[in-house]
């Protein structure tokens, strides 16, 4: 065919595009100026304010008290030494995901957005320090933590998919062994001096709660799934009543009744102590949630599929953990992100409860006579960690998704 | 005969449970003094309220003072859930804009608002925003609306059904209505986040209804907006109702957030209640039974609505 009967280019220009979308009509054209003038002096007025205005000596004062709290300082290389592990162990994971034989399609060993999330990495670790006037000391520790972040991404990334598959296996069990590794490391024990929960503050205390509420809600909102499923109506009204009381009550009113009743509920002296006992609250609270979760998850697979696996000859539990889970797991993924999302929220209202997780610290640091009226820098500087942490739990639990989607599993084998 | 066993012995465990939690509870208050009555709601109080609609003071007994925090809840409630709605459907529905400009600026909305806890964004809006108001004169002056750090005077119908616009007077402001900035704090931090996820339900709502719907309409000569009020929304409203049915509820939950901003809503008079007089097993009693009956209160209104909203088999 000439090259002259080829159909003209009517894909529009970005320019064209854009001019349709914010010109189409007359009230298009109307809003999109009164919008962007209104945006355009907000951005104006809140850079104006943050290099101008604002006095961020408040957070550079208390950098270490929003991060650890009152965490003994003779105590803290143990924070240090659990970062470093961390770090290493993010690195790894990240190349490893790298090495799978689905993504050595690309040949490329940092792809764009490997390059781009790398980029941010190293231009925090360079300005964060620097902008908190940390002493150079710790500004060396920051910047040796992202390279081990980097040089285990590139380390795995490069040899990885030549190491033995029961290695590979290996690397995911990392994780649940660092849990415990940290636990010990940031509570004492082994040898190791203990550090009282109420020790523990800021970030810290915010990032325990949460993550021991995330674990263990889990499989607890696992189990009330299945009994709310069950056709045994013990379990089934057991489930419903726990779930539809839990969700029935405000968080903190089940704080106030942890705080406040929980002592009486259990005999003397085993009552956990505060921390614990709002962490434990948390984690009750977030399974009710989880449950709902994971029961639209279980709805979603067809009742021919436990049929089929129990005509195999499958047990029970076999059929629910090797056909149905798999399945109901992948549909109820981003909900149960989100309730994970919700509750690393929810870690606020410690706050409410006289915990000094990060918004605790924040209103101590402000209860300061020398910071008084600083609110705006610190609940701006809280908002912006939040919203990173959450927006970066969405974003992966997106990319989780695609990669669990039956759609892509033949890229997958092949 | 292994299903039962399974079940006996869930059961027996949850009732060996249950029952040593509720003997030590027993055994434990009886030792505190503390066993479960009644009587002291009838006591006098003996602190005041910083808000409330129906008269109260000090001398006045504790059911009272419960009873005057959970209608100031019910109040912010109820104006939460308004406003809400009207932010939530306007951004849900400027997804599908044409202009591309106020699609983004709704999606942005969403993403941020969703991200940041609402306990942080409630003292943000308290400590940073309505504290900051000035005074007097320099008051923000909007149409028929005044917004000073001693409270948000509204106009309103004064005596004898008389319009009457805030006024100063002697450099304090006077309004027929006039709202406390704790008030004015919860309210905004509530609508805007729970707006947020209204709007998501909205979407939803609006994308279920099929294309071919607009296009139908555009033939016709139906203007975008009035395409979106006739035609689509009646129908996305099928979905949306189901949805704003827990939004709401989270709505009123997340009313007892309100001490984080000083507003004297009842879990707040329910703390201070327990701090004066112990009585912990009674208080949370109150404090759950009364959030149940207002979640099963709205559960019942927006019933209700769905009915009403979905199609009509004949």
């Amino acid at each position: 065919m000439p090259a002259s009967f080829a159909p003209p280019s009517v894909s529009p220009s970005r320019w064209q595009r854009l001019r349709t979308e914010l010109f189409g009509s007359r009230v298009d054209g109307l809003i999109s100026i009164a919008l962007g003038a209104a945006l355009v002096a907000i951005a104006l007025g809140l850079l104006k304010w943050t290099f101008f205005q604002a006095q961020w000596a408040v957070i550079q004062a208390n950098s270490t008290l929003f991060a650890v709290g009152r965490y003994p300082i003779d105590q803290q290389w143990r924070l240090w030494l659990l970062t470093g592990l961390l770090a290493a162990a993010s690195g790894l994971s990240w190349g490893l995901l790298r090495a799978l034989p689905r993504d050595q399609t690309t040949g490329q060993l940092w792809p764009f957005n490997d390059r781009l999330a790398a980029g941010v990495l190293v231009a925090l670790a360079l300005v964060a320090p620097l902008w908190l006037q940390l002493s150079l000391a710790i500004q060396l520790r920051w910047w040796g933590i992202t390279a081990l972040v980097l040089v285990g991404r590139w380390a795995m990334a490069r040899w990885g998919s030549g190491l033995p598959r029961g290695i590979k296996r290996l690397v995911p069990l990392i994780w649940p062994g660092l849990y415990l590794v940290g636990m010990v490391l940031i509570s004492g024990g082994l040898g190791l001096i203990q550090v009282a929960p109420s020790q523990w503050g800021g970030l810290l205390l915010t990032l325990v709660a949460s993550s021991f509420a995330i674990l263990i809600c889990f499989p607890l909102g696992l189990v009330l799934a299945l009994g709310r499923r069950s056709e045994l109506p013990l379990l089934r009204w057991g489930s419903v009543v726990y779930i539809e009381f839990i969700r029935g009550a405000p968080l903190i009113t089940l704080l106030f009744l942890g705080q406040n009743i929980l002592g009486f509920l259990l005999p003397g002296g085993l009552a956990p102590d505060r921390v614990w006992r709002a962490a434990w609250v948390l984690t009750f609270f977030a399974a009710a949630y989880v449950a709902e979760a994971l029961r639209s998850g279980l709805a979603a697979v067809p009742r021919g599929q436990l049929e089929a696996a129990q005509s195999l000859g499958m047990t029970m539990p076999q059929s629910l953990v090797q056909v149905v889970l798999p399945q109901a797991l992948r549909v109820a993924l981003p909900a149960v992100v989100g309730q994970f999302i919700t509750l690393l929220q929810d870690t606020t209202l410690l706050s409410l409860i006289g915990l000094l997780d990060l918004l605790g610290t924040a209103r101590a640091v402000m209860a300061n006579p020398a910071f008084l009226g600083k609110s705006a820098e610190v609940y701006l500087v809280l908002a912006v960690l939040f919203w990173c942490c959450c927006a970066a739990l969405g974003l992966g639990s997106r990319a989780l998704e695609t990669r669990l989607n039956p759609s892509d599993q033949t890229r997958y084998q092949r | 005969m292994v299903p039962f066993a399974v079940q006996a012995a869930a059961g027996l465990l949850v009732l060996v449970i249950v029952a040593f939690l509720l003997g030590n509870l027993v055994r434990n208050l009886t030792a505190a003094g503390l066993l479960l009555s009644w009587s002291w709601l009838d006591n006098p109080a003996g602190f005041d309220l910083a808000e409330s609609s129906i008269p109260f003071s000090a001398s006045q007994p504790y059911w009272l003072a419960l009873l005057a925090g959970l209608v100031n809840t019910l109040k912010v409630v109820v104006v939460g859930l308004v406003g809400a709605t009207l932010l939530g459907t306007v951004v849900g529905s400027a997804a599908f804009s044409t202009n591309g400009l106020l699609k983004r600026v709704a999606r942005s909305y969403v993403e941020l608002v969703r991200n940041i806890p609402l306990l942080l964004q409630l003292v943000f809006w308290y400590f940073v925003v309505f504290l900051a108001l000035p005074n007097g004169a320099g008051a923000i002056q909007l149409p028929g609306i005044v917004l000073a750090k001693s409270g948000l005077y509204l106009g309103w119908f004064g005596e004898g059904w008389q319009w009457q616009l805030p006024h100063l007077q002697e450099g304090v402001w006077q309004a027929p209505l006039r709202l406390t900035v704790e008030f004015g704090a919860l309210l905004t931090g509530l609508v805007v986040y729970t707006a947020a996820f209204i709007a998501e339900v909205v979407r939803g709502g609006i994308a279920a209804v099929p294309q071919g719907q607009w296009e139908a309409a555009r033939s016709l000569g139906f203007s975008p907006l009035v395409t979106l009020r006739r035609i689509v929304m009646p129908q996305a409203l099928r979905v949306i109702v189901p949805g704003l049915n827990s939004q709401y509820i989270s709505l009123a939950k997340n009313s007892s957030l309100a001490v984080a901003c000083g507003y004297t809503d009842l879990y707040s008079v329910a703390e201070t209640t327990l701090n004066q007089t112990g009585r912990a097993v009674e208080v949370v009693v109150l404090l759950l039974g009364s959030y149940l009956v207002i979640d099963l209160l709205i559960s019942a209104l927006m019933n209700g609505l769905n009915a009403a909203v979905q199609l009509k088999d004949r």
